[in-house]
Formats: structure tokens, C-alpha cells, sequence
């Protein structure tokens, strides 16, 4: 029984998160849709990367980070006491902004993950199609052996990505992949981000705007106000719905200023 | 006009400043060099004096009875082996599971900032305490045994006098693992005890592997901590819960003794002691540098 | 993708209970072994103050000030070997910083090519590796013999003072004083030559923008800016002297009899142990046990003093 595509893979209620008593981002409601590119653009700050990071419970790993709200993933609560993070996070994958190989084979960057899900089936098999499906295959296939910190930085990326891939999330989750790759590279994981949404929903936080309408189907814009509550600026989400419908009619000023490059 | 004088741009050697230079540098060179003399006084006589003694019967025959010629140090040079050997067995574990606990899962809170702070005090308690520590909890209560003196009750006081530096050295090597690293792995679903055994720890393997025989290096030469728990003996080891010999008690008891042969062991003893430590720390060295890498 | 072999819901998706078990289970024997630390100091702290009950109800404060150490009359003070633990390490502090402290600038500033400084800097880490018996045997034989004339002299030319009063008979404060000093250089110049380094290159470059010479730069800027770095790491020193044992044992004597001479025959707290514990039995053992509690005492002092003043003298730049 698979649920209908209508239904949203993540629903996001009322959700505020801290750094202790620094609340960073508030009152964020949304849903975002199964076997869609979600993109989460807006100004630094806005608690963009926050939200993506909550929605694997990464945000577990910072010391002090709360959570108020729910986060259901297919209608269920992430942050109920009966839910194991390590699943959570073998469901809903991750890229970071940095490439973050292990400092492993490439072979075994791709089979760590898998070994420790408990894999056990083709791991050569395993290996070569998590790769080609990163388009990295034809580069790696002849040094599978060796160290994955010998790839270039985009190339490292699309490893991680490929690294990803290999435990067959459901869903993969993107923080700023790009930012610190050159365009070529860029171009080259855009390209694959088409290939991959056939097959998972994605959700990718961006700084930059012209990436996010060439990838997303749907585009969160988070904004920074400044917090009534005391001096701290807080984040919130302006404003959520089409990609289309934010960079070519946007409902609010805010939006309109930022994409068209009034705004910081 | 100037509320200075202007002078030439040329360097003038008897200007107060210039004097002044000159003498304070020369000072400091000074220091320098009496700082690294004993140094090399101390190996070229510790080489000297005792690696000329050094045969193969010295190192592997027992000491002479005292009055008498010859004998060797074979069974103080296989005690250090296996006392340190039993330090390490204890500080190792206990300091990595320790500075694991502190980098990992829990660097604030009241428990952690008491664990580095006990850590820290336990660094500084001199080296003889570990050795009355032990002596009051083993020794004197024949704990083991019914046995007082024993390599056991040495090797314990030996790893904890290894244990703040094992725990300091893997507590600061976790943190240089980047964050990202642990992201990774718990990216792709792995547990806390994977990411960290299989991760952060290989990522850290160098740094914590040169504090190890670093610490190492430094117990095998202690001596406080062994003259009231391993004590001393003139026959080969015999099993952990006896007394055993080792090379820095040795050098000990037998420098103050009134026999020449009894003094040129001690020597001897130092020249492999000096060599097995000066060994260590180049070792330490040669590891460190893949931790920079 | 085999979507519908997956359960719905994460509550009833588990890891295998095994796997949960080694999670926790690392996460317990972590917190375990962590507290081994604490264990231990409770230990040393119970084993020591239990072994020295008997002495502080017998002797009381009065064992801090007397200096009758007298195993047959079971009377026992320690004054003697405080006295001679605390000037020790102070005469040995008193030498070994401005040498350390020179030494250090002298490899931090580029006085010398940058090889020459790392080989030097290596051979004072490498002092700190030679072990203490090592260094006192090498006292005992080297040192001490080459040292006797010069302490003579110093004998007949200020014998009038106090504190060369005494004729210099070989094992003695002076010749502990100086093996302290060997022990403690390595220590305060790999200190302060760390906290040399991390004055910034800015701060430097200020300092002889304005035209100062290269002494005032470190006399004005350099040292002034390194100086919490450093303080701490002479109290490091100074609580690492204080529980010394092995070369002072070998040098110093062991004498209870209290001199204000330096060329005499002294003890510190510390030698005392390593020379009587063994041998020792009812009544002494406690003596021992309350000197130890008085040493153990005196370096925690001085170590949480380093950390203080650490925190406190460090300088914003």
C-alpha cells in the first residue's frame, strides 16, 4: 500500500527551532510534495538550513538545538520519543555544503553506508549503479581503490551524493551542494538532480536563485525579521508555493524584493 | 619644523638602542646554549658510559649478587616491557573510552566539565602519590592474592599516571575530526557506535597514536611510582602478582650502592632505557606527521 | 525502488535489537570509563587521608612546623622536607625562567635560520623525554663531582652568609636545585615558546611599525602579550618541581636535620617518600601518609593557581 502521490511527503507544523534560548527560525508551516524538487531560498540567517537539517533530526548533533511543532514524514511524527534517528536518517538521506568523503576508498564510501543498513546482495553491483546514477562512474571506474580525497571538489560531491544514493533513501535531502563548487560542476549535479527526481523527492537549500528555478518544482522563500521578543533576529517562512508562482508573481513584497535582487 | 632630531639613516653600533640589542640577543644565545647543554651532556654520557658496556650476555643475563663481577640487566629490561605493557593495557582503553566520552558525547554539561577538570588534576599529582595511591589500595591490603609487591600493583600505577595524558590526547584529537565527517556517516544512517568506530576514530588514529607512545615512552622511564608497588627483583619475572624488576629501579637501587659493577649496570640500564625512550619519541614523530596530512 | 517492502511507520521500522544494544552499550561503558577519572582521584584522595588519620589526630598542625623526624621515639614533623619541597622548587623556578623564557624568544624571534631554531627546539623537547632516575644518575657521577669545587669556593667566599655556611659534602640542596632546574627548562620553554608563537604577526608587525628596535618589540609587545601563556606554564613547572622525585631523591641527601645552608644535605617531601615508604610500618606510614596529603595539597594549589591565572591574565588581541 503506497500512499497517494497526492498526499505530502513532509508536513510541517508549527515548527520553531533554538540554538538554547536563541530561537532561530518560528512558526514555519508547509508541505512539501513527494517526488518533487523543493528548493529553500532566502537571505543568510533565515534559518533555511535549520529547517532542511530538522527534517532528518541532524540538528540531534548541535548541541543545545530544540525543536517545538511537528514534523510528520508520511503523516508520521519525527520527533516522537518512540523514533530511532539512525532510521529516520537511512530513509532520509543527506549532502552537505562541504564534500565530506570518507577518508576511505571511493569503493568504500559507497559500501559503508550500504554494509552498515545491512546490505547484503552485489556490492560491486551496488557501487557501480549508485555511481552512474551520480554521473560520476566514468571517472571513478578505473580507481575505485583509491582514496576518496583524490577526486576534485565537484567530483567529491557528486561521490557524497552518490554515497547518498547507494542506501536507497526515500528521500535526499541538499544543503547548499553547490556552493562550494565551480559552474562546471554545478551544471553537472543540476543535470543529475533531473535524473534523480524521478526517483526521490528532494529538497535542496540555495543561495543562489537562478539554481533554484532551473532544479525546483516548489520554492520556499525564509526571511529574517527581527525577533519581538528580544533583540535577535529570527527567521520565518515568507512565503511557499510554486517555483513559478515565487519568481514570477509572488504574493509578497518581501519575495518580489528578494527575487529580483533588491534585498540582500 | 620637527620636535625630533633626525638622524642618519646609517646604522650606528654605539647607539645606547644598538648596544642594548646586541647584549640582550647575545644573552638570550646564551641561555639558549647552557638550555640545550645538559641535553647533550646527559646522552653523550649516558651513550658514552653505558653503551660501551653493553654486550649480549649483559643484556640477557640476571644481576650479580652484590660484591661480584658481571651479571647483566636481562631481567630488568623484560620487566619494563611487561609493566609498561600492563600500564598500557589498562590507561589505553580507559583513556581512548574516556576521551571519547568527553569529544563525543558530551563536551558541555556538569559531568564533562568535571571529568576534564578531574583529568587535569590528575595530571598534576606527582608521580609518587600514584605509586602511595597503590600502595595504600593493593599493597598494603594484599589485594591480589594475598600478595603485596607485585608487577600488577606496578603496572597500575603506571597507567594512572598514563591515564590524563591518553584521555587529553584523544579528547583534542575527536575535536580536529571535522564535523563534517561524523555528518556523513550519520547522513547515511550509521549509529553513534559505527561513526565513531569507524569513522572518527580511524580519522584520529595519528593523533591519538603519538600521545599513546608518547605516554608510553614517559612511563616505561618513571621510577616514583614502582619502588613501593613493582618493587625490585634479582631473578627473572615470575608471573604478574610477584615482584619484578625493572630497568628505572634498577638504576635507582644500584647508583647508590657501593660496588663498581653494580654502578656500570645502572649505566647500562640507562643507555637502553635513554635509547628505547629517544626510539618512542621518534616514533611519536614519524606518526605525527600522517595526523597532518 | 521496493517502496512496499517498507512498513509505514518509523516506530515499527527498527534496527536489529542487537544493534541498539551496541549503541547504548558504547554509550554506557564511555560514561563508565569516564568516570574512572574521578574514581581514581576519590581513590588517591580517601587512600591518602584514610592512611594519614592516625598522624593528623597524633601530631596534628604541629607536624607542619616540628622537624623531628624520629622513627624509634615514633615522633614526627615534617617541616624539614616542606621547607625543603617549597625553596627547592622556588630556587629552581628562580633559575629555570629566565633561562626558558630567553631560550624561548631566542627560538621564537628569528634571531637564528629557521633549521637551526627547529633542531634546538627539538633538543629541549627531547630533555623533557630523558627520565628523572636517568638525569639523577647522571648527578650522582657527573654533575655533582664537577660542581664540588665551585660550591667550595662559593663556601670560603661567602661562608659568613647562612646559607652557604656549611661545607659542600657532595648530595645536598644546591645540587637538587640544579637537576630541578634541568627538569623544569624543557617544560617552560616549549610553554612559552607556544604562546610567542601565537602572538599575532599583526601585533609584531605594529610594534616596529612605529620604529621600535627589535628588543623593544619583544620587551613592550611581544612578552606582554604572551604573558598569560607563560605564567601559567612556570606554574606548571613550579607544581611539577614540587613533586619531583627521583633526581632530588639522589641528590639531596635525604637529611632531616633542618639547615638554612644550601650546601648541606636537605629532603623534600617527596624523597622522603621514595626513600622511607618502603621500608616504613605502623605509626611511620601514617607519618608518610600525612606528608604526602601535605604535597598533594601543595600541587593542586599551585595547578588550579595555573589555570586561574590563565584565564585571568589572558590578553584580548
Amino acid at each position: 500500500m503506497s500512499p497517494s502521490s497526492s498526499s505530502p511527503c513532509f508536513t510541517l507544523e508549527n515548527v520553531s527551532i533554538s540554538y538554547g534560548t536563541n530561537v532561530a527560525v518560528r512558526g514555519v508551516y508547509m508541505e512539501i510534495p513527494r517526488g518533487k524538487v523543493t528548493a529553500f531560498i532566502g537571505p543568510s540567517g533565515c534559518g533555511k538550513s535549520t529547517v532542511l537539517r530538522s527534517l532528518n533530526r541532524m540538528n540531534d548533533l548541535i548541541e543545545g538545538c530544540s525543536l517545538k511543532g511537528r514534523v510528520l514524514f508520511e503523516n508520521q511524527d519525527l520527533y516522537t520519543r518512540d523514533v530511532d534517528p539512525v532510521e529516520v536518517r537511512r530513509r532520509i538521506g543527506m549532502v552537505f555544503q562541504k564534500p565530506n568523503p570518507f577518508p576511505k576508498s571511493i569503493y568504500e564510501n559507497i559500501a559503508f553506508g550500504a554494509r552498515i543498513n545491512g546490505f547484503r546482495g552485489d556490492m560491486d553491483e551496488l557501487v557501480e549503479r549508485s555511481l552512474r546514477k551520480a554521473a560520476i562512474w566514468d571517472e571513478t571506474k578505473d580507481k575505485l581503490k583509491v582514496s576518496g580525497y583524490s577526486l576534485s571538489g565537484g567530483q567529491q560531491q557528486r561521490l557524497c551524493i552518490a554515497r547518498a544514493i547507494a542506501i536507497e533513501p526515500e528521500v535526499i535531502l541538499m544543503d547548499e551542494p553547490c556552493s562550494a563548487l565551480d559552474p562546471i560542476s554545478t551544471l553537472k549535479i543540476e543535470e543529475m538532480m533531473h535524473e534523480l527526481k524521478k526517483s526521490y523527492t528532494i529538497v535542496i537549500v540555495t543561495h543562489n536563485m537562478q539554481q533554484a528555478v532551473r532544479v525546483s518544482d516548489m520554492t520556499g522563500f525564509f526571511n529574517v525579521t527581527a525577533n519581538p521578543d528580544s533583540d535577535g533576529k529570527v527567521g520565518c517562512l515568507e512565503e511557499f508555493a510554486d517555483t513559478e508562482m515565487i519568481f514570477n508573481s509572488p504574493k509578497q513584497k518581501a519575495t518580489q524584493d528578494y527575487v529580483t535582487g533588491r534585498f540582500g | 619644523m620637527t620636535s625630533f632630531s633626525r638622524g642618519s639613516l646609517t646604522l650606528q653600533p654605539s647607539l645606547a638602542r644598538n648596544r642594548w640589542n646586541l647584549l640582550l640577543t647575545l644573552t638570550a644565545g646564551l641561555f639558549t646554549a647552557l638550555a640545550v647543554l645538559p641535553l647533550i651532556v646527559v646522552i653523550a654520557y649516558v651513550l658514552l658510559k653505558g653503551g660501551s658496556l653493553i654486550t649480549l650476555q649483559l643484556l640477557t643475563a640476571l644481576p650479580p649478587p652484590p660484591g661480584l663481577d658481571g651479571g647483566g640487566i636481562g631481567n630488568a629490561i623484560l620487566g619494563t616491557l611487561i609493566v609498561t605493557l600492563v600500564a598500557a593495557l589498562i590507561a589505553v582503553p580507559v583513556g581512548v573510552g574516556a576521551g571519547v566520552y568527553l569529544a563525543e558525547f558530551a563536551s558541555a554539561g556538569w559531568f564533562a566539565r568535571f571529568v576534564r577538570f578531574g583529568t587535569n588534576v590528575l595530571a598534576g599529582v606527582p608521580s609518587i602519590i600514584c605509586g602511595v595511591f597503590v600502595y595504600g589500595l593493593i599493597v598494603s591490603t594484599r589485594l591480589f592474592f594475598n600478595q603485596s609487591y607485585s608487577a600488577l600493583a606496578g603496572g597500575i600505577a603506571l597507567a594512572v599516571l598514563m591515564l590524563p595524558t591518553v584521555i587529553k590526547t584523544t579528547d583534542e584529537a575527536l575535536k580536529l575530526v571535522p564535523q563534517e565527517l561524523r555528518w556523513g556517516a550519520m547522513g547515511v544512517g550509521a549509529s553513534r557506535f559505527i561513526t565513531i568506530t569507524r569513522v572518527t576514530l580511524p580519522a584520529a588514529f595519528s593523533s591519538i597514536a603519538t600521545g599513546v607512545v608518547l605516554a608510553v615512552a614517559r612511563a616505561a622511564g618513571e621510577t616514583a611510582p614502582l619502588i613501593f608497588t613493582a618493587l625490585f627483583s634479582p631473578f627473572w619475572p615470575e608471573g604478574l602478582f610477584n615482584p619484578i624488576a625493572s630497568m628505572s629501579v634498577l638504576i635507582y637501587n644500584f647508583a647508590i650502592m657501593p660496588y663498581e659493577a653494580q654502578i656500570a649496570l645502572a649505566w647500562a640500564s640507562s643507555f637502553v632505557l635513554v635509547v628505547m625512550i629517544l626510539l618512542a619519541n621518534l616514533l611519536a614523530r614519524w606518526l605525527g606527521r600522517f595526523s597532518s596530512t | 525502488m521496493a517502496a512496499g517492502a517498507r512498513p509505514e511507520l518509523f516506530s515499527q521500522r527498527r534496527r536489529p535489537p542487537w544493534e541498539l544494544l551496541i549503541d547504548r552499550g558504547f554509550q554506557k561503558l564511555a560514561v563508565v570509563l569516564a568516570s574512572v577519572v574521578g574514581l581514581v582521584l576519590i581513590g588517591i584522595l580517601f587512600t591518602v587521608l584514610g592512611g594519614a588519620r592516625e598522624a593528623i589526630t597524633r601530631f596534628g598542625l604541629g607536624f607542619l612546623t616540628t622537624s623531628n623526624w624520629d622513627p624509634i621515639g615514633e615522633h614526627y614533623g615534617a617541616f624539614t622536607a616542606i621547607y625543603g619541597t617549597v625553596v627547592s622548587s622556588l630556587l629552581a623556578l628562580a633559575i629555570a625562567v629566565p633561562l626558558g623564557v630567553g631560550t624561548a624568544i631566542f627560538l621564537t624571534e628569528n634571531f637564528i635560520p629557521l633549521p637551526v631554531r627547529q633542531v634546538l627546539g627539538l633538543m629541549v623537547e627531547l630533555l623533557a623525554a630523558i627520565p628523572s632516575v636517568v638525569l639523577g644518575l647522571w648527578g650522582i657521577f657527573v654533575m655533582e663531582p664537577f660542581l664540588r669545587p665551585g660550591l667550595m669556593g662559593l663556601h670560603q667566599l661567602l661562608g659568613w652568609l647562612p646559607f652557604f655556611s656549611t661545607t659542600p659534602l657532595g648530595p645536598g640542596m644546591a645540587p637538587a636545585v640544579l637537576i630541578l632546574v634541568v627538569m623544569i627548562l624543557p617544560i617552560i620553554t616549549a610553554i612559552s615558546r607556544d604562546s610567542l608563537q601565537q602572538v599575532p604577526l599583526a601585533l609584531r608587525q605594529a610594534a616596529y611599525g612605529v620604529g621600535t628596535t627589535r628588543w623593544g618589540a619583544i620587551v613592550h609587545v611581544i612578552l606582554p602579550a604572551a604573558i598569560s601563556g607563560i605564567t601559567g606554564g612556570v606554574m606548571l613547572a613550579l607544581g611539577r618541581a614540587m613533586g619531583e622525585t627521583m633526581a632530588v631523591t639522589m641528590l639531596i641527601g635525604n637529611s632531616n636535620n633542618f639547615s638554612l645552608s644550601l650546601l648541606a644535605p636537605a629532603n623534600t617531601i617527596s624523597s622522603m617518600l621514595a626513600n622511607q615508604f618502603g621500608e616504613a610500618d605502623g605509626l611511620q606510614v601514617s607519618a608518610l601518609m600525612y606528608a604526602a596529603l601535605v604535597l598533594m595539597l601543595l600541587t593542586l594549589v599551585v595547578n588550579l593557581l595555573a589555570q586561574v591565572i590563565v584565564r585571568r591574565l589572558s590578553l584580548k588581541y
